[in-house]
């Protein structure tokens, strides 16, 4: 199955590209784009659409893609959480954060929820050393966390809320 | 000494602070405009005198850094501000960029008048979402002003600022690194020579500046270079005001801007409101990738002319933060983002956290530093686990010393010097922990 730019976000392309004076500056935006297009993965037939647009070799996309955490070459959940566990937040209990969100979830880290909900994840320093514990859930920071407040961001995206 | 400024963060928690209006009633912009009307080596001159140290861990005096940019030249030239903030204990810049984002446009502009360039590029981490979401939203208010684009405040100087996303690497927040990610390429250091500002963004002159740098420009433009270098107790080496952060068992972490010249007995106890949850064991000086200082450090310099003899006897906590001082102790200034332990956490796993990080981090592209990293990991693993034995140690010491100095970049080092830092400075409590499979110590790092 090919992949296609929903039509909302064709005009974003273009903008993307007046950024640069080349096409090739404009590939890691691009390929944020298509990730969000594409449930939050980049398929092959994603990585395919943005060599295809930047006229990149597939290779050099792909590339791209491995290099940097926070592209997905596999299906991801619905919603991502990531637990910080760098030491500024682990002298302030990132461990128990995390152990807490393994348990609740039902799954350890790198894991996704079976019925495909959430991914939890990791996160090496988020710039939120004097908050900690903190954890990002998709584009969030929720920060000096208890595990009652995990609790109550947890069941909002496990019972269908954001 | 200690000494609270408020030149960079007076707007903090005030309504609405990041919006131009705001910005604009604190007298915003107006450096900006005068800017584009100066001569570009004045403007260079004028930030030269405000002997700013890059703000973004190196400490290169941003003045001589603008200076390196051709006089005269053909090509497009270029500013990137470095907002990939990721150093471990490192908060600052994210506060700028909502708090505050328009004081970096305006660094932005006057920046680009004094280097000859005409688009900036402001590189965030993608995980900061609302910083990018306050810069895109500055842009457009200085925009629709008209003080961004073809003539900024009707002056025929185009500028235009764009914000560019990574897509979560630390590594590129190495300068190079940061190039080719914003090229569209793997985020892997670069060789120099060439130097950015012969041959940086798309091969052309550039300069690469920390968002904190770009942001404190107005400030120096509006007190005049010379000021602004004389708020710092180390005036002239090491000028001005910054921010500075602490983290970890500290009673009330946080960004306090002060003039530099701070020390960090005044940063843990007065501003940080103290160690937490025990004494102070050590602290991480600025950022994860500088050496620890332990508790009872003391200064050792009696030669006369030893940069550092004025501090000769005294402890380390007591040594203003400079970064030719902080050198001097065997440290370095780094961020100024501290990150402070109790002695109720254990230093072996608090190494072990680190190397952790610097192993997921390392790009790979060189073999000391990705294999270095991991085998550091590796024999970490087994002391924690308790399987390791004494010579182990030795065999970090030695994995630490064959990354350093082998390396494309400064990663290397970063990674090997708190290492070495950690093994060197607490090495009865390493032996400890290894002859007792761990029973020696807390097993603990939080409270």
């Amino acid at each position: 199955m090919s992949f296609e730019l929903s039509p909302d976000n064709n005009p974003q392309l273009a903008e993307i590209l007046s950024r640069y004076p080349n096409k090739m500056a404009a590939c890691i935006p691009v390929m944020h784009l298509a990730q969000r297009d594409n449930g939050g993965w980049l398929s092959e037939d994603a990585i395919a659409w943005v060599a295809e647009q930047l006229d990149l070799p597939t290779a050099h996309v792909l590339g791209v893609a491995t290099f940097y955490s926070l592209f997905n070459i596999e299906p991801v959940g619905e919603h991502q959480v990531w637990v910080c566990h760098t030491l500024s937040c682990a002298l302030n209990g990132a461990d128990r954060i995390l152990s807490h969100c393994e348990k609740r979830l039902g799954i350890h880290a790198s894991e996704t929820t079976p019925d495909g909900k959430v991914s939890l994840w990791t996160a090496e320093c988020l710039a939120s050393c004097g908050t900690g514990p903190m954890m990002q859930v998709d584009r969030d920071y929720h920060e000096g966390l208890t595990t009652e407040q995990v609790d109550v961001i947890l069941d909002r995206l496990l019972s269908g809320g954001s | 000494m200690l000494k609270r400024t408020d030149h960079l963060s007076k707007r903090y928690g005030q309504k609405d602070s990041w919006t131009i209006d705001s910005y604009e009633r604190d007298g915003g912009y107006k450096q900006a405009r005068r800017a584009l009307h100066m001569k570009r080596e004045d403007i260079v001159d004028e930030v030269k005198a405000a002997n700013l140290r890059g703000r973004g861990g190196a400490g290169f005096p941003m003045g001589v850094k603008w200076g390196f940019m051709p006089p005269k030249s053909d090509k497009p030239h270029y500013l990137v501000v470095n907002a990939d903030e990721g150093e471990p204990g490192t908060f600052k810049d994210r506060t700028l960029m909502e708090h505050d984002p328009h004081s970096t446009i305006e660094g932005c502009i006057i920046a680009c008048r004094g280097m000859g360039a005409h688009v900036a590029y402001i590189y965030v981490r993608d995980e900061l979402h609302l910083s990018k979401a306050r810069l895109w939203a500055a842009i457009e208010e200085a925009k629709a002003k008209g003080y961004l684009g073809k003539r900024p405040f009707g002056i025929p100087y185009e500028v235009e600022v764009y914000v560019h996303t990574g897509a979560g690497a630390y590594i590129c927040g190495e300068e190079t690194a940061l190039l080719n990610s914003l090229e569209g390429k793997r985020g892997e250091p670069r060789l120099k020579p060439p130097f950015p500002a012969q041959a940086g963004a798309f091969g052309m002159p550039t300069t690469v500046n920390n968002l904190e740098s770009i942001a404190a420009v107005p400030t120096i433009m509006s007190l005049g270079g010379d000021n602004f270098s004389k708020l710092s107790t180390l005036h002239p080496r090491d000028g001005g005001c910054r921010l500075f952060g602490v983290s970890g068992h500290v009673n009330t972490p946080g960004v306090f801007e002060c003039a530099v010249g701070l020390t960090l007995r005044e940063l843990i106890y007065d501003l940080g409101g103290g160690v937490k949850g025990g004494e102070l064991l050590g602290v991480i000086p600025g950022g994860s990738s500088t050496p620890i200082l332990r508790h009872d450090e003391m200064v050792d310099a009696p030669a006369d002319d030893d940069p550092l003899h004025e501090w000769h006897g005294m402890s380390v906590l007591d040594v203003p933060m400079g970064v030719d001082t902080f050198r001097g102790i065997g440290t370095m200034l780094g961020t100024c983002c501290a990150i402070v332990l109790s002695d109720k956490a254990c230093p072996v796993l608090a190494m072990h956290n680190l190397m952790r990080f610097y192993r997921h981090e390392s790009c790979g592209q060189c073999t000391p530093c990705r294999e270095g990293s991991a085998w550091l990991v590796r024999i970490l693993d087994r002391i924690v686990a308790g399987e390791a034995d004494l010579s182990e140690l030795n065999r970090l010491h030695e994995i630490a010393n064959n990354i350093m100095g082998n390396t494309i970049c400064a990663f290397g080092e970063g990674t090997a010097m708190p290492a070495l830092g950690f093994l060197q400075k607490f090495r009865p409590q390493f032996e400890a922990f290894v002859t007792s499979g761990g029973k020696s110590s807390t097993r603990r790092l939080d409270l």
